[in-house]
């Protein structure tokens, strides 16, 4: 059987041009970019190209790229590398306050969770229908002692988009470092942190192109980032470790590459109305209008979205639902939840996500194949029609 | 393998991470049938971490079975997903089951969980995938009436794996759309088809506990259970009196004992003491002499009417009124079409209310219904 690919939110496939950067990365630079000979010297070189071409793709100075194992390192750096630094002044004696979303991903909350057993105090703003953060609500949690905001840029369940470059504004003038985890953005998406006006921001190199196990952190030049973890002088003291060069040389030739997923949408709208014409009970989860151009997140009142997401696989197109717990079963999105979903409506809800190699017929089938797989679900559970569903 | 499944439509092989679904899965792959591993998520082991184990036995959907169910889904080479149904898994079976021991009874979890999820919600499940068929490892097999067509239920091959006890509660649509292909084999036999088709998981240990009790510790887990509800166990201590009444010592509460029970009683008697009887709403734990224990009669309610379409006159059948008793002869009274009274031929050793009694006439499993 074929099988499709529409969960590019989850991670995309390698780049044929990023691959052949890779292997010949791999079998020509050997050295560590460390050492001062020859193959020492190659593998700096190769390392420092790549950190220019990040830099690049998102209007920063190479100084200021740490490259890291990927977006959960990335975002660990920055809330440790800020919150844990010790405060001096008058806040010295004063809790640390940091403050988030509750539809952060978990490398955001978990983190944040931890500063809290740390010590330190975290406040979760919430959102509101759309998936977006009253900016009024973020005025009234900060304090003096605010050392940290972290606000996501794009969600990875919905897309649904933040608004950014106000966020940095309340940060800059308060005083708060302000990181945002831009792993689904960063890449696709034409970015540039110097307009955003964010201070640190997450990027991963296996949502656009580049393989696992290499991302990316932006650190402004003046933000003092402790490290966390310990070890030799690499990157500026700020990540020790031998460098992933081959893997940081993959991340540059993604980053070269430029793709602009602005166009999925094109594609994700087509098979958005198709979906919403011809299934009743059929309803897009959070704003239309402010999200990334390659998701949608349908709910299907009455249906599981973990049904649909084997039954669709069964028949060859790769979609998710919610987030998968240790086992590898689903859990009820909290994303949606934070929404005011109930948690059936959190359940039903089923996320594609394109990508740029997603083509109109595929979209075709996906679309035919979603409306075979949900009638068929109505049929087998005729209880659970759209008309019975009660909306608490 | 039955003639009712052509080789096209999907099969969904419900997969425990054991030998004897994984075996399910290998036979149906090499048949040529087109399969489906799902595994149900019913209990999360973090739930109650003072009662967690590491033990092979109590420790339900694992991580350690959802990673061997996997490599045996790479292994036959069939897709494979996990669901799931840790709500509906409380709600039907642990809740019930909290309930009953509570209230006094003895309740069988696997008779409900088979019931209310294992063919229940997994027969939904499979529909929803677009797999009309289920396949499990369940000892026990499917027959058909050559007259009437109606599905019966036949006790497994290998009687010492049995699992009819089980299985009562099975709706003839259920079993229309359910295959058991271990019930004409032995357990030997499987093994060795799990050794020749190389599974991964050929040696593996099974476990006879109730999966989600760690050690087989039901008042611990209870205890546990209550206290992550908010009710304190303490709540539940009460006296152990003997049959006349007299107050022989006192227990921490009337769920950590069951009809029959022997041990852990604390009170030192010229004979063997047992637990007669539990009363929650007493508090008061029964006990009594072996001879004590003797019944010759049950009732049983809620009958839900398998091989056989229902009862109307007495009938000689033998009755079974726990997973390894040997069923005994009996003569069945039809009290309602629900409800029947079994005599037995001779009296039986402790008839527990709660626990399934379940009738056969030979092989045939005719039906089966809750203690009163």
């Amino acid at each position: 059987m074929q099988h499709y690919y529409f969960d590019h939110n989850a991670t995309t496939p390698v780049a044929p041009e990023v691959l052949r950067d890779l292997t010949a990365t791999l079998v020509e630079v050997s050295g560590n970019a460390s050492s001062i000979h020859h193959f020492g010297q190659a593998a700096k070189q190769r390392l420092e190209s790549a950190r220019r071409q990040m830099a690049a793709r998102i209007g920063c100075d190479a100084r200021e790229i740490v490259f890291t194992s990927g977006g959960t390192e990335s975002d660990n750096l920055a809330i440790f590398g800020i919150a844990r630094r010790t405060v001096v002044g008058s806040a010295g004696r004063v809790k640390k306050h940091v403050i988030t979303s509750t539809i952060e991903h978990p490398a955001v909350l978990n983190a944040c969770a931890q500063l809290e057993r740390e010590g330190a105090e975290v406040t979760y703003l919430a959102v509101d229908r759309d998936g977006i953060i009253l900016l009024s609500e973020l005025k009234r949690a900060l304090r003096p002692s605010t050392v940290l905001i972290t606000i996501m840029h794009a969600n990875n369940e919905t897309g649904i988009l933040q608004p950014i470059r106000e966020i940095a504004e309340m940060a800059r003038a308060s005083g708060a470092v302000f990181h945002s985890d831009g792993v689904q953005m960063a890449g696709r998406i034409p970015v540039n942190v110097r307009e955003l006006g964010v201070d640190l921001y997450s990027i991963s190199g296996h949502k656009f192109g580049a393989p696992k196990g290499i991302g990316a952190l932006y650190a402004r030049k003046g933000i003092p980032l402790e490290p966390i973890s310990f070890g030799g002088h690499h990157e500026r003291d700020r990540r020790a470790g031998t460098e992933n060069v081959p893997g940081a040389s993959a991340l540059g030739r993604a980053a070269e590459l430029a793709a602009d997923w602005t166009g999925t949408a094109l594609l994700r709208d087509r098979l958005e109305r198709g979906i919403l014409d011809r299934v009743p009970g059929a309803t897009v989860n959070g704003s239309i209008a402010h999200r990334l151009p390659n998701t949608t997140n349908i709910r299907f009142d009455g249906i599981e979205g973990e049904a649909i997401v084997i039954a669709l696989d069964l028949r060859g197109y790769a979609v998710s639902s919610g987030s998968a717990c240790s086992s590898g079963a689903v859990e009820p999105s909290h994303v949606l939840l934070a929404m005011g979903l109930t948690p059936e409506e959190a359940r039903s809800s089923v996320r594609f996500s394109l990508g740029p190699e997603n083509t109109e017929s595929e979209v075709d089938g996906l679309l035919e194949a979603v409306v075979a797989v949900v009638t068929h679900l109505r049929r087998i559970s005729p209880a659970v029609t759209p008309k019975t569903v009660q909306h608490v | 393998m039955s003639d009712r499944y052509a080789a096209t439509d999907l099969i969904a092989v419900a997969m425990s991470g054991g030998v004897d679904s994984s075996t399910v899965a290998a036979l149906l792959k090499r048949d040529g049938y087109n399969i489906a591993g799902l595994t149900m998520q019913l209990w999360n082991q973090r739930r109650l971490p003072e009662v967690a184990t590491d033990s092979p036995t109590g420790r339900c959907c694992s991580l350690d079975d959802v990673y061997d169910a996997r490599r045996v889904a790479e292994h036959v080479g069939m897709p494979y997903y996990v669901v799931n149904l840790e709500s509906q898994f409380e709600k039907s079976v642990v809740e019930p089951f909290v309930d009953e021991y509570l209230a006094g009874r003895t309740p069988v979890p696997c008779t409900l969980c088979n019931t209310f999820i294992k063919f229940d919600r997994f027969l939904d499940l499979a529909d929803s995938v677009g797999a009309h068929s289920i396949a499990t490892g369940h000892y026990a097999r499917i027959t058909r009436h050559a007259e009437t067509g109606r599905f019966e239920m036949r006790t497994a091959v290998d009687a010492s794996k049995d699992q009819t006890y089980f299985l009562w509660g099975l709706t003839q649509e259920q079993l229309a759309r359910t295959l058991f292909p271990l019930g004409e084999m032995t357990k030997p036999e499987v093994r060795a088809l799990a050794a020749e088709f190389n599974l991964p998981v050929a040696k593996k240990h099974e476990s006879y506990e109730i999966c989600f009790v760690p050690n087989g510790d039901y008042a611990a887990f209870m205890d546990a259970y209550l206290r992550d509800k908010g009710v304190e166990p303490a709540a539940t201590e009460g006296q152990i009196v003997n049959a006349e009444g007299r107050a022989l010592g006192r227990h921490a509460g009337a769920h950590h004992f069951t009809v029959g029970q022997r041990k852990g009683l604390g009170i030192a008697a010229a004979q063997p003491l047992y637990v007669i009887a539990t009363d929650s709403n007493s508090r008061t734990v029964t006990v009594g002499s072996g001879e004590d224990l003797l019944r010759s009669t049950l009732i049983a309610h809620d009958i839900r009417w398998l091989s056989w379409p229902g009862l109307a006159a007495p009938t000689r059948l033998r009755v079974r009124i726990r997973n390894r008793h040997i069923p005994a002869w009996a003569t069945l009274y039809p009290l309602s079409e629900t409800r029947a009274e079994a005599r037995f031929d001779e009296p039986q050793r402790a008839i527990t209310p709660g626990q399934a009694a379940v009738f056969y006439s030979d092989d045939l499993v005719v039906a089966g219904g809750w203690i009163e």
